[in-house]
């Protein structure tokens, strides 16, 4: 899923200060998850914003609320028309990929971001997420024993753990485990060093031609793969 | 037929001796000068770090011409922390023009511990990668698969960790690198002579010259430091607790004695092909560490 952070308060206080009626826009999904920008972040936004306007003095913005259940979903879009008809602005709290559909939906309307995107990650423990995987379009996981050497390694090296490892862990954070030796132990495990003793090759970044489109193969009236 | 000096003296069996210098950061070169003759004729080879621990400086490059100018022997440490694919053979294309053919293939610390943490960290490819790269444009072709229009030939070493504290790894990449085209390792700083005979056990049944990495302490304080806070350096804490029996103002003298002492066992007792001395920041006392140590590169 797709991790995003909060921006803070000042920063927003900012980003909105020139216009009056502010839409403050949810995401169900995966900011919903992580805390960022779901229904409830949008209400606990709503009230920091209207505090914030009220010890300013000036009481100048009008806030709306609403979640959608995707942002980055044209079908859940539909309700904007609706939602923005009358605000200056939207605050969109979905991560990169809904501030832009929104975007797109309301060609007239600015729309700013009210969260940071972060990464693409999991949940390693409650409230904890960790970035796992780098969208890098050319997946190798089968060599590297199930564990991302591009997200993981700081440098996302290829052929092994660089001189900086310590005790198992990172050159640039004591607290954050070297891929390499994960990568290592795994392997070991699995009795398949062999994999590890190969030479990988540069990446090659034209997997990776930005933007990038898929297209999608599930037959659409059937429903399964083709 | 050898590339350079330092590279028919790899071919020989001589006990090598290599230092390091850095850069200055700024335009001022009257400091490196002054350490590249100090240094030009008591070593083997003199590397010129790719800025160091991620630290902005004057060119590695820059600074292999000065020492080539005043008649030394440079070793042009290049990482691919700052530069893609396309700058890296380019670069190298330009080393080998003004006769730097001595080349030290690293990847490069980390972008987070240097002075510019919010630089864009490149590392298009990985040490074994810019092995690879620097024998293919040998081979007379670039990356793309383009043929070149006069063929550079080069010198290539690299780094190994001897006393990484899992170094089963690390060994796994130095078969990498020696398969890469590797022709001489300088490891990082060792200590321990059983830990660097154990890895010449290992690294015997390869065609490749090891020398070993002898850092120099000022102080134990210094040691503790860089065991916190310099990627990959592990001082035992015998070394530690030496260096804190000098006396106040003596921790320098303290330092170049252990690494003399170290430098003579590691001549002595056979452990290695010779030494990479790094004096990090205190070069002028490499001529004093090699003369306690009864040593000398085989210019002088």
């Amino acid at each position: 899923m797709i991790v995003a952070e909060a921006k803070n308060l000042t920063e927003i206080g900012k980003t909105i200060a020139p216009y009056g009626r502010i839409l403050v826009l949810g995401c169900g999904t995966c900011v919903t998850v992580c805390g960022a920008g779901g229904e409830r972040e949008v209400a606990l936004l709503h009230d920091a914003l209207r505090l914030m306007d009220m010890k300013a003095g000036n009481g100048k913005h009008v806030f709306l609320e609403c979640t959608l259940k995707r942002q980055c979903d044209p079908e859940f879009l539909d309700v904007l028309e609706e939602k923005a008809a009358n605000v200056d602005a939207v605050l969109s709290l979905g991560c990169g990929i809904g501030v832009q559909a929104v975007a797109e939906r309301l060609p007239d309307l600015p729309v700013l971001p009210g969260v940071n995107t972060s990464f693409l990650g999991m949940a390693k423990e409650w409230g904890v997420w960790d970035e796992r995987c780098a969208a890098c379009g050319d997946c190798r996981l089968d060599e590297t024993a199930g564990i991302c050497p591009i997200t993981r390694c700081t440098k996302g090296i290829l052929n092994g753990p660089c001189a900086g490892t310590k005790n198992g862990r990172c050159e640039v954070s004591k607290e954050m485990d070297c891929a390499w030796v994960l990568i290592y132990q795994r392997l070991e495990n699995m009795r398949q060093l062999e994999t590890m003793r190969r030479y990988y090759p540069p990446r090659n970044f034209r997997a990776i031609p930005r933007p990038k489109r898929v297209l999608s193969k599930i037959n659409a009236a059937g429903g399964g793969h083709e | 037929m050898s590339v350079s000096l330092f590279d028919e003296k790899l071919n020989s069996d001589a006990f090598l001796i290599t230092t390091e210098i850095g850069p200055p950061k700024g335009t001022d070169t009257s400091e490196i000068l002054h350490d590249i003759d100090m240094l030009k004729d008591k070593v083997d080879a003199i590397n010129v770090t790719d800025h160091q621990s991620s630290v902005m400086r004057y060119p590695s490059i820059g600074g292999c011409l000065l020492v080539k100018e005043r008649g030394g022997e440079p070793v042009l440490q290049m990482t691919c922390r700052d530069r893609n694919r396309l700058a890296l053979q380019a670069e190298l294309l330009f080393a080998y023009s003004r006769g730097v053919c001595n080349v030290l293939c690293l990847t490069g610390d980390s972008v987070d511990v240097g002075d510019h943490k919010e630089a864009k960290p490149v590392f298009d490819l990985d040490s074994v990668q810019l092995l690879r790269m620097a024998r293919l444009l040998e081979g007379g072709t670039d990356m793309g698969g383009n043929e070149l229009k006069g063929v550079p030939k080069f010198c290539l070493g690299s780094t190994v960790h001897p006393e990484a504290d899992f170094v089963e790894p690390q060994l796994v990449k130095f078969d990498k690198k020696v398969a890469a085209g590797s022709q001489f390792f300088q490891t990082q700083g060792v200590f321990d002579p059983a830990t660097l005979r154990r890895f010449m056990q290992y690294a015997s049944q390869f065609n490749v010259k090891i020398l070993a990495g002898i850092i120099v302490m000022a102080s134990a304080r210094m040691a503790k430091y860089m065991n916190d806070n310099v990627p990959g350096i592990i001082v035992p804490q015998a070394v530690i607790d030496e260096l804190a029996t000098a006396e106040k103002g003596k921790g320098l003298q303290k330092g170049i004695e252990i690494a003399a002492r170290f430098i003579r066992s590691v001549k002595e007792e056979n452990l290695a092909h010779g030494v990479h001395v790094m004096a990090v920041g205190n070069e002028r006392i490499v001529p004093d560490i090699l003369e306690a140590a009864e040593v000398s590169g085989i210019h002088a």
